[in-house]
């Protein structure tokens, strides 16, 4: 596959702030790609460096193996849709969809079957002459999409589209971005503070935190195997018992806690001595002792139901506070509110990584 | 008005009621009311009216537009006032976009009073700067002729400076609903159309101005009134030449004695202001509480 969009050791300062530091990061052609982190750490200015609203003040960027650097917005080959949709309200929907076409100098008829062509493709056929109030929410989301596709750009840029919308039309719209995403082949950057939208819907999704890049990987590998300590706190939920290092062998580590000697997998770079920390996913948490787990002792605090499991809230000897997910079908034997309880986790469920 | 005096009793609205009612009738309605009468009388000796001479009649309006000259000056307040609007407008609208989305907010507050402060001075002494300015010895030539732009000084006491004055003398008024309309735009929208291919004059004609239409009406109905209603700038800074209909009805007034003539001209210019202010809202389809906003 060629490589959609490339950045180069992309630097971004605003007076002292630095908003990116040294970025480098190769998004293929036709990927979903999303770039994930909390609010404030660079994501949205990495998305506005690449539509061309600001030019980087270190290193360059490459769409379609072009350099970018004096190319304006208006002469990208990528398209944006924005937080607030930014539709424009006084056009009907068919002209904004059009809008493109016609700063393009594209004949008013044209314009207008092509922007019939791509209502069919948002499934909103016939919704031409309205005027944007009076659309929906999700319709509105749909529009933003068939606008920035009219110009047949080679990369999409969404900048958290659906954080307006609630849960169910968020959930809907995900499958709906992910499949027009698979019928157009157009490369998506997908910018989110979500994980779980992340998650659901990228080929590989690029953790930021503070301007730096923390890992790139699939959902899966980000969800199992999280490069650093902060990858592993944002996403997903995690359980963390920090110690010193007593063995390292076969990729396994022993680490000294609290809570008693644990065994994980282990990450880069550990070496005996050093200070690090066990992760545990609370799913991975069970209530059975298992003979070769991790095992610890908590008194049960407070039982969560959230539907398909119910998190339990314990707190450990040690003064901890873990939380374990218990599946649906368990639920009968969890424990109520005081009493003790014996948890356990497997070796190969938790992991180990150096004291960031 | 039964929510008038639920809100503040009887007393009080009713106090309330009796001033608004005073203001409009008395302030308002009556001397229209009295305008229309004097302008439909003939001019007459003290001793004849009330006499049989004494009946309503059209001729001060006929007088207008048979008069050549008045006609002509009329006519010519019309397109000048018109100029006046669209020049304040052409030199205000950059200023205010860049005002209500480029410029930073220190900027924002230095530009605006720096707009501000020349206007807590009377506009007849503002003028009076620009006929000094503008005057045959004065700075302006000096400049332009040492500068080599012009070979003799200029004699703009004409319908240059008259515009000139205007322009200045409006320019607030043209500013403040264009910036006010300008800076509830979505930014994100300007970026949307440049991100979606438009150049600057295509997102300027497609999306900043349809969205200001209403403050650029508001904007051009004052202005228009203002200019067509304006004394000073052309008493001071025009020319035999260039003068202006108010001039004419001040005349008409306290020179030539003639006030029902002088009621006739002043109607005349209040219909055609308000015609004026009907037609721009048609044109740019606004309603009149948009406006007053």
């Amino acid at each position: 596959m060629s490589r959609s969009v490339e950045l180069i050791d992309v630097e971004m300062t605003f007076g002292k702030a630095r908003a990116v530091e040294k970025l480098s990061v190769a998004i293929e052609g036709g990927e979903f790609f999303s770039i994930l982190g909390p609010s404030g750490c660079g994501k949205t200015t990495i998305l506005r460096l690449i539509a061309g609203f600001m030019q980087p003040t270190g290193g360059r960027i490459l769409i379609g193996g072009r350099d970018m650097v004096g190319i304006g917005a208006d002469q990208r080959p990528t398209s944006m849709i924005f937080q607030s949709l930014a539709l424009f309200p006084l056009m009907p929907v068919w002209e904004n969809i059009a809008f493109g076409l016609e700063v393009r100098g594209v004949r008013k008829a044209d314009r207008r079957k092509r922007a019939e062509e791509l209502l069919e493709l948002i499934a909103l056929p016939g919704y031409g002459d309205r005027m944007v109030h009076e659309l929906s929410g999700g319709q509105k989301q749909r529009v933003a999409i068939a606008r920035a596709l009219a110009v047949e750009p080679q990369v999409l840029l969404l900048d958290e589209p659906l954080s307006a919308l609630d849960l169910k039309l968020r959930q809907h719209m995900r499958a709906e971005l992910r499949s027009l995403q698979k019928r157009t082949g157009v490369t998506f950057i997908y910018i989110t503070h979500d994980q779980s939208e992340a998650l659901a819907m990228s080929d590989r999704v690029a953790v930021m935190s503070a301007g730096v890049l923390q890992q790139v990987a699939p959902p899966l590998e980000l969800y199992s195997n999280p490069a650093t300590p902060f990858v592993a706190r944002f996403v997903g939920e995690t359980n963390e018992f920090p110690g010193r290092v007593e063995r390292v062998a076969d990729g396994m580590a022993a680490i000294e806690t609290a809570h008693g000697l644990f065994t994980g997998r282990s990450g880069a770079n550990l070496k005996v001595g050093d200070q690090a920390i066990v992760y545990v996913r609370p799913e991975a948490i069970s209530l059975a002792a298992g003979a070769d787990a991790n095992g610890l002792h908590a008194v049960a605090e407070q039982l969560e139901f959230e539907g398909a499991t119910a998190m339990l809230h314990a707190k450990t000897d040690g003064g901890y506070r873990l939380s374990a997910a218990l599946p649906h079908h368990r639920l009968a034997e969890a424990p109520t509110a005081g009493t003790n309880v014996r948890l356990s986790f497997a070796a190969s469920q938790a992991l180990v990584l150096a004291h960031a | 008005m039964h929510s008038l005096f639920q809100r503040f009793g009887v007393g009080l609205g009713s106090v309330i009621l009796i001033c608004v009612a005073t203001w409009l009738l008395g302030m308002v309605l009556a001397p229209n009311l009295m305008m229309l009468d004097f302008s439909l009388r003939p001019n007459l000796m003290p001793a004849q009216i009330g006499g049989p001479d004494d009946r309503y009649t059209l001729v001060n309006f006929t007088a207008l537009f048979s008069d050549p000259v008045h006609r002509g000056i009329f006519l010519k307040t019309i397109w000048a006032s018109a100029l006046v609007m669209a020049t304040t407008f052409v030199v205000t609208y950059p200023m205010a976009y860049w005002l209500a989305k480029v410029a930073r907010r220190k900027a924002v507050a230095f530009v605006t009073v720096a707009l501000i402060i020349p206007f807590w001075i009377n506009e007849v002494l503002r003028t009076l700067a620009w006929y000094i300015l503008l005057a045959f010895n004065g700075p302006l030539n000096v400049v332009l002729t040492s500068l080599g732009v012009i070979d003799a000084p200029v004699r703009w006491f004409s319908d240059i400076g008259v515009l000139a004055g205007m322009v200045y003398a409006y320019i607030l008024f043209m500013l403040f609903p264009v910036y006010n309309s300008i800076s509830t735009l979505d930014s994100a929208q300007v970026e949307a159309a440049r991100n979606l291919g438009a150049s600057t004059l295509q997102i300027h004609r497609r999306i900043v101005i349809p969205h200001a239409k209403a403050g650029i009406a508001t904007g051009c109905v004052f202005t228009f009134m203002l200019a067509a209603g304006s004394y000073v700038a052309p008493a001071l800074l025009g020319a035999p030449g260039s003068r202006w209909f108010t001039e004419i009805i001040y005349n008409w007034f306290f020179e030539g004695g003639n006030w029902n003539r002088g009621a006739a001209y002043a109607l005349v210019l209040l219909a055609l202001c308000m015609a004026f202010v009907m037609a721009a809202l048609r044109i740019f389809r606004v309603n009149l509480a948009d406006v007053a906003k």
